[in-house]
């Protein structure tokens, strides 16, 4: 099917008002980390390594050899997040560090999403995921004039809105459920598994309830939703935080997984479920283990989506509308 | 059969599911705890107008509608049965009411609509995203009144009510985004 080329489509879809909005808010994000001791770093978007996760995919770029054979060389990714470089900078001696980059993600598309969004992303030593949490509610409240954010447990929130304990129902219980509460998947997504009904309940019957009168942290995730947060408690939980305002996912923190053997373990674990998915498998190893096996500090980490930033701040309900040129017009 | 892997949802896309036509109104992509992604979507059964909730997840497909897209000139109303003809073989279809929708707002004889087929059967019918339309009624204007922030109701020649500017007369002629329904400018005779 062909589409007809719109002759306006040079113009950005997002309004001059907004635009300074955006750059308004870009200022006030670095002044927020200024006050609070923190030094602005800067970290390839290509890259040798790039995060291991079975639902991240990057973006593969060749470095030509010969620039006749654009075709040939070696290849790099973009950055699904600044992630390791930031913390390989932790292992190096950086204390408290933030970084506003661009960050790629392959398949992103949608209101809420742009495979090429800005990421805001932060790193502070000696942080407990109860620091951590502190520090993304004072953003919220400096930088879209919310109150302190309500602290809600990914359990508590799916017992109190979806009646069930995540953390022990199985698989068949969860699509029982979600059939009750009149969820209609598609076929394939009826073989969904345990993390996958998960996400279906919590996208259709928990998140939007969070962060209607004030923002909503949720944390304690599932130990098998861990990416690169630690794992601790009974039952195990994932030492990870999700920053939630009118039913939007704004950030996504962590306490740092410092262990070099458990990152290898969750890198292969990853790697099978790309597998199984019919995905390339992703490398294994990185400067980032290298930097963990050297040692990295005890550090709070989160990042949040900027662009979902502006668009709260708005008012407005898609990315396009505080972006200059989204990907159908990039 | 062509399909559409998820990738290429989107609204406005018309799909086939258990043999019934529908159009997806609505598609978002989420991916609720940085997990599999989803899409959940909001479709509409073209032939009964039901609209079905359903979540996708990436990698899924759908068959793309067994529909086809005609230009169909508008030939007359008879109470509520719109006849349309294909320019290309003058082939005849009518439609009810309920089939044509909001169009029948801007049907005017000799229009050349843009007509959806499945099976050979007429299921929708669109008119051109502008449209001229006579003034058959409305109030008069007040003289000297120059603001151009007043508005008012008018009559077309269809029998549909749109909102106008004060300024318009019976029997100008005005064109008219049929996307919206708004009012754009006063035409040309």
């Amino acid at each position: 099917m062909s589409e007809r080329r719109d002759e306006h489509d040079f113009l950005p879809t997002a309004s001059w008002e907004r635009l300074r909005l955006r750059a308004e808010l870009l200022a006030r994000t670095r002044s927020f980390f200024a006050e609070r001791g923190f030094l602005e770093v800067e970290t390839p978007l290509l890259s040798a390594d790039t995060v291991v996760d079975r639902h991240l995919d990057p973006l593969a770029v060749v470095l030509p050899d010969d620039p006749r054979r654009p075709d040939a060389g070696r290849k790099l990714w973009l950055q699904t997040s600044p992630e390791f470089g930031m913390k390989r900078l932790l292992a190096a001696g950086a204390r408290a560090i933030y970084q506003i980059t661009r960050a790629f993600r392959a398949g992103e598309a949608g209101a809420l999403h742009n495979p090429e969004f800005t990421i805001v992303e932060w790193y502070r030593c000696g942080d407990s995921m109860t620091g951590g949490m502190q520090l993304v509610s004072e953003m919220a409240e400096a930088l879209l004039a919310t109150g302190p954010a309500e602290q809600v447990s990914y359990a508590e929130a799916f017992r109190l809105h979806a009646g069930i304990d995540p953390h022990a129902a199985t698989s068949a219980e969860l699509a029982e459920l979600a059939r009750r509460w009149g969820i209609e998947v598609s076929p394939g997504a009826a073989a969904l598994d345990r993390d996958g009904w998960l996400n279906v309940l919590l996208s259709h019957l928990v998140e939007p309830h969070l962060g209607q009168s004030s923002p909503t942290i949720l944390f304690d995730y599932p130990a098998s939703q861990a990416a690169l947060a630690r794992v601790e408690g009974d039952p195990p939980v994932a030492r990870r935080f999700e920053l939630y305002l009118r039913g939007v996912e704004l950030a996504n923190g962590y306490h740092e997984l410092v262990d070099p053997r458990q990152m290898r373990e969750r890198n292969r674990t990853a790697n099978r479920g790309r597998a199984l998915d019919g995905k390339p498998e992703l490398p294994e190893e990185s400067r980032l283990v290298a930097a963990m096996e050297h040692g990295l500090a005890d550090s709070c980490g989160a990042a949040l989506g900027f662009d979902r930033l502006v668009m709260l701040a708005a008012g407005a309900s898609s990315l396009a509308e505080v972006m200059a040129f989204p990907i159908d017009r990039a | 059969m062509a399909s559409y892997n998820t990738s290429d949802f989107k609204k406005g896309l018309k799909v086939q599911i258990d043999g019934d036509p529908y159009l997806m109104v609505e598609c978002n992509f989420v991916k609720p705890g940085k997990g599999n992604a989803l899409y959940k979507c909001k479709l509409r059964n073209l032939l009964r107008g039901t609209i079905v909730d359903r979540t996708y997840k990436g990698g899924d497909s759908l068959e793309a509608a067994d529909v086809t897209d005609i230009d169909a000139q508008f030939l007359y109303r008879q109470a509520d049965t719109f006849v349309f003809m294909d320019n290309a073989n003058y082939e005849q279809y009518e439609l009810s009411m309920e089939q044509v929708d909001d169009a029948w707002k801007y049907l005017k004889e000799g229009m050349i609509c843009s007509m959806v087929l499945f099976n050979n059967r007429p299921i929708s019918v669109s008119p051109p995203n502008h449209v001229v339309l006579k003034i058959d009624y409305c109030e008069p204007s007040v003289k000297g009144n120059t603001a151009s922030n007043l508005t008012k109701p008018v009559k077309l020649e269809t029998g549909a009510e749109v909102i106008c500017p004060a300024f318009v007369e019976i029997g100008d002629m005005i064109k008219i985004d049929t996307r919206t329904g708004e009012y754009l400018e006063r035409a040309r005779g």
